[in-house]
């Protein structure tokens, strides 16, 4: 077996991406769909971090890049969480079917 | 074979295997846990490739803050036990056909691209070169956008507290 | 000749300019009357629209006598010949160097005849409906209506181009249709209107069909030229009309037939003649303007209008006597069993009108022969005054008892006085006893055809008896039969107003056929004498006295002769009192072929294949949007799987197919 080099790192960021993007399209629970979003976030943040270190080694700006993202993902999913709560308390259900208001 | 290639080998196995059951439970409270194992060998990742203070804040952020809250919300919607309803085959079916289509393409384009070094110097991800550039306010440093993503924190807070605050009945 | 209409032209500029002045004026007065009293009468003249549509009346029928008097007498000659002057002309559409629609007037013989007999006559109607109409809902639109109908007919006589007239002609329908609307909420009234509007119509396509194909030969619509062109057997468009042909008639033929039905369908002629007797629906003063004395007897000035060029052709003046006679004997048999007496009055005009066109028909150009052509303006003349006054007078009758059937007239004598004399003048002057009009101008008709064509000269002379015959049976049921007993209050003979017009139309009718029409109006403009043979008249006055005494012995007491002999001519009778039928087969023809063989399957294929494919078209739209809205279902999910599959397609195509 060869060393892991980058192809490696990026394959492993790749599928957890995918992972990630199925199953925001397959689940129907708001908050597993918010888990899959994290899974994708942090596929992002590997993704910088890999480049950063195999091919820049000189900067850190992809170290950077991943700080903010985490922050963000941070920020982010309280503020999806906040809304889930919201949802359930009109709805009764964070069954993401019950979420149709918005159609024709 | 060396010890850092199986311990490469170890942490993705970890990693994506708890991904795809991450996603796949119809038990909500699992999902949590996976997503956290999950969270963990990513992590562990970031040891590997030798950039300690990125997964110490993955560890600190994500696995301590972010699970946490996730497990909060299932309590708080009252979702621990029961089964999740399964989504209907046909969209199973697109969704899986969509994900494998992108992943192929992906790697496609990953394998037949040659990625070039550079040549110059490494820096070392220490502490102290982190902490120059975040605060530094020359060609290299990030001072702007920290003080964005705090202002950003403290709107996201605000906000979160006004989205979930239950509405007061109106008095006469 | 134009070196002679020049002269004549420079000629009456030197007389005053105002001759062209005057002559627009006449036509323009009742044109102002309609325009005004449409627009204004209902709001501010309700009671004075009479009055002042018979003041702008009197003032064109001044004009008139005065133009007529200049002409006949003063300027209008040019050795011995009366020319045909036109005063005013201009271009209004030009089609092509030769064929422009000019809008003119054309004095010649028989269109200041027409002016003086128009005008006078709708005067005689103005003053009488002052009194009959008086107290109508809509009185300033009666005279408007009316003002637009001598406008109407003023300028289909003085029209010097084809295309004018034809402009007028459907003028003049259109106005014949509102005045016999008038009661519109009658629908009999409303079904009469709509029907004689049709009928013309329908005539009017012949018509137009008959205009375009002389001026296509001759290149021109003007009268003068078109006469002049089509006239000499030496001219290019003459050859040329007389050679084309189709179905083996030469076009002038055919022109000139299509052109006569026109007349026909205006003139109610057989078979067109349908919409007469049902225009009765309309106010009696309109009856006798209209549908007696003016608007009728335009196809027989049409036919005389165009005159020279009928006589070229022997085949289409042959058509002219047999529709004329035709319908006299036709009329004249119906007219003997009609029991309302403005039927009687309007078949009466159908046959008279017969009588003038045969005698348009057995006409030649001039000299002797044309004798027939004086005979028929004569007729039209003496007929316009007669038949006036006959209908107002029944207009008269029908006011005292208010009510048009014979059963329940009778014995009138006592209480109509004045209606009941003048009535007689009319109808004795009609049968053609000497020394009233109708004697003179019948004459001269019978003359013309007994030197042409005997068969036509029998007949005429049997229809002249019949004539006689239902005219007094008319007589003799309205006023002398039985006794009339008054059904409430009864209130007398209607006042001056309606007996002025009566006394001055019989006193036309009893004098008017001493004027020596030969001497002004005649086919080729020269003067021709009129000779009255004694001998010739005995057998037409004998027949006419044998009518008359046979009418008064059926109808002067009340008796059952009349049932007696209607029971033993049975189906013959019932077939005339049906007016042969026409009418039903009429209805037959439309409803039964027309409708359903052609008017449903083409309404079926509007409906579905036309809708259908609109439709189509629609729900084609409607499907594909609900198609389109179900894109927007509120998943988000579904979202994110198209945005995915989305940006997957577009990196595929950038990163391949597009490099």
């Amino acid at each position: 077996m060869m060393e892991p080099g980058l192809n490696h790192v990026l394959f492993i960021s790749t599928a957890l991406f995918f992972i990630g993007v199925f199953g925001f399209l397959t689940r129907r629970n708001l908050i597993t769909m918010l888990m899959s979003i994290e899974l994708v976030l942090n596929s992002v943040n590997i993704n910088f971090v890999a480049f950063n270190k195999y091919l820049w080694p000189h900067k850190l700006d992809g170290l950077f890049f991943s700080i903010f993202v985490i922050a963000i993902a941070a920020a982010e999913a309280a503020v999806a969480i906040a809304i889930i709560i919201n949802l359930y308390r009109s709805h009764q259900s964070i069954d993401v079917e019950n979420t149709e208001d918005l159609k024709f | 074979m060396s010890g850092s290639t199986i311990i490469f080998y170890l942490l993705s196995i970890l990693t994506l295997v708890s991904g795809i059951l991450s996603v796949t439970t119809r038990k909500i409270f699992r999902a949590a846990i996976f997503l956290l194992f999950s969270l963990i060998g990513i992590a562990g990742l970031y040891f590997w490739m030798q950039y300690e203070f990125i997964a110490a804040v993955q560890i600190i952020v994500y696995v301590g803050g972010i699970t946490v809250l996730i497990i909060f919300s299932i309590f708080l919607t009252q979702q621990a036990g029961e089964l999740l309803p399964q989504q209907n085959k046909k969209r199973v079916l697109f969704s899986l056909l969509a994900a494998f289509s992108g992943f192929g393409l992906t790697l496609l384009q990953i394998i037949q691209h040659s990625f070039n070094k550079t040549l110059e110097s490494p820096i070392l991800p220490t502490m102290e070169n982190i902490g120059n550039q975040m605060l530094g306010i020359d060609d290299n440093g990030f001072s702007l956008p920290f003080e964005l993503v705090s202002i950003l924190l403290l709107a996201a807070m605000i906000g979160c507290i006004v989205i979930a605050l239950r509405s007061k009945p109106t008095t006469v | 000749m134009n070196e002679f209409l020049q002269i004549k032209l420079l000629g009456i500029f030197s007389l005053g300019m105002d001759l062209g002045w005057a002559l627009l004026m006449i036509p323009l007065l009742p044109l102002i009357g309609f325009l005004l009293l449409g627009l204004f009468g209902r709001k501010y003249m309700k009671q004075s629209a009479g009055i002042f549509a018979t003041l702008l009346l009197s003032v064109s029928a001044f004009l008139s006598l005065h133009t007529a008097y200049g002409y006949f007498f003063k300027y209008g000659k040019l050795e011995g010949v009366y020319q045909k002057i036109i005063p005013v002309q201009f271009t209004w559409l030009q089609f092509s160097p030769g064929v422009s629609i000019d809008l003119g007037i054309l004095l010649d013989p028989i269109s200041v005849m027409m002016l003086v007999v128009v005008t006078f006559i709708s005067l005689m109607v103005h003053i009488y409906s002052l009194a009959y109409m008086k107290g109508e809902e809509r009185f300033p639109t009666y005279y408007s209506f009316l003002g637009l109908f001598t406008f109407s007919m003023l300028g289909l006589v003085m029209s010097s181009n084809i295309f004018q007239l034809y402009i007028f002609w459907e003028l003049v329908g259109v106005s014949s249709f509102l005045l016999i609307g008038y009661y519109y909420d009658r629908p009999s009234a409303v079904a009469a209107c709509k029907k004689a509007f049709i009928i013309t119509r329908f005539a009017d396509l012949g018509f137009l069909i008959g205009i375009l194909i002389l001026s296509f030969y001759s290149g021109t619509l003007d009268f003068n030229t078109l006469i002049e062109k089509l006239t000499s057997i030496e001219s290019t468009e003459f050859k040329s009309i007389a050679s084309a042909s189709f179905i083996g008639i030469s076009a002038l033929t055919w022109a000139l037939v299509l052109v006569f039905i026109g007349g026909a369908g205006k003139s109610a002629l057989f078979p067109l003649h349908v919409w007469l007797p049902d225009a009765m629906e309309g106010p009696t003063p309109v009856s006798a303007l209209i549908h007696a004395a003016t608007m009728v007897v335009a196809g027989v000035f049409l036919v005389a209008r165009l005159f020279p060029i009928f006589s070229m052709s022997e085949a289409a003046l042959n058509v002219v006597s047999i529709i004329g006679i035709t319908s006299a004997l036709f009329a004249a048999v119906i007219a003997c069993t009609q029991t309302d007496i403005k039927r009687v009055l309007a078949y009466s005009t159908m046959s008279q009108i017969g009588f003038m066109m045969f005698s348009l028909g057995v006409s030649g150009q001039g000299g002797e022969s044309g004798l027939g052509f004086t005979a028929a303006m004569f007729h039209l003349f003496t007929h316009a005054l007669f038949k006036a006054l006959l209908f107002l007078g029944a207009g008269s009758v029908i006011h005292f008892i208010h009510s048009n059937e014979m059963k329940d007239m009778g014995g009138l004598r006592k209480y109509l006085p004045i209606t009941h004399i003048t009535f007689l003048i009319a109808c004795l002057a009609i049968s053609g006893v000497p020394p009233f009009a109708g004697f003179f101008s019948k004459e001269e008709i019978l003359l013309a055809a007994y030197h042409h064509n005997m068969t036509i000269y029998w007949i005429a002379l049997a229809t002249s008896g019949l004539t006689s015959f239902y005219m007094f049976r008319l007589y003799f049921s309205i006023f002398w039969n039985k006794e009339y007993i008054a059904h409430g209050e009864a209130h007398g003979e209607g006042g001056f107003l309606m007996m002025t017009p009566l006394i001055m139309l019989s006193i036309g009718a009893a004098a008017a056929g001493f004027i020596p029409f030969g001497e002004y109006v005649s086919a080729d403009g020269k003067l021709l004498e009129s000779a009255f043979h004694l001998q010739f008249s005995i057998a037409p006055v004998v027949l006419v006295l044998a009518g008359i005494f046979t009418a008064m012995w059926m109808y002067k007491k009340q008796s059952n002769r009349p049932d007696t002999i209607a029971y033993s001519l049975n189906s013959f009778y019932k077939l005339a009192f049906h007016k042969f039928y026409i009418d039903e087969f009429y209805f037959f023809i439309t409803k039964k072929v027309l409708f359903n063989l052609v008017g449903r399957p083409a309404a079926w294929f509007d409906k579905n294949v036309v809708n259908g494919l609109i439709n189509a078209i629609g729900n084609c739209t409607i499907f594909l949007s609900e198609k389109v809205k179900g894109f927007q279902s509120g998943k988000v999910q579904q979202y994110a799987i198209y945005f995915l599959a989305g940006v997957i397609g577009l990196a595929v195509l950038f990163i391949y197919i597009w490099k």
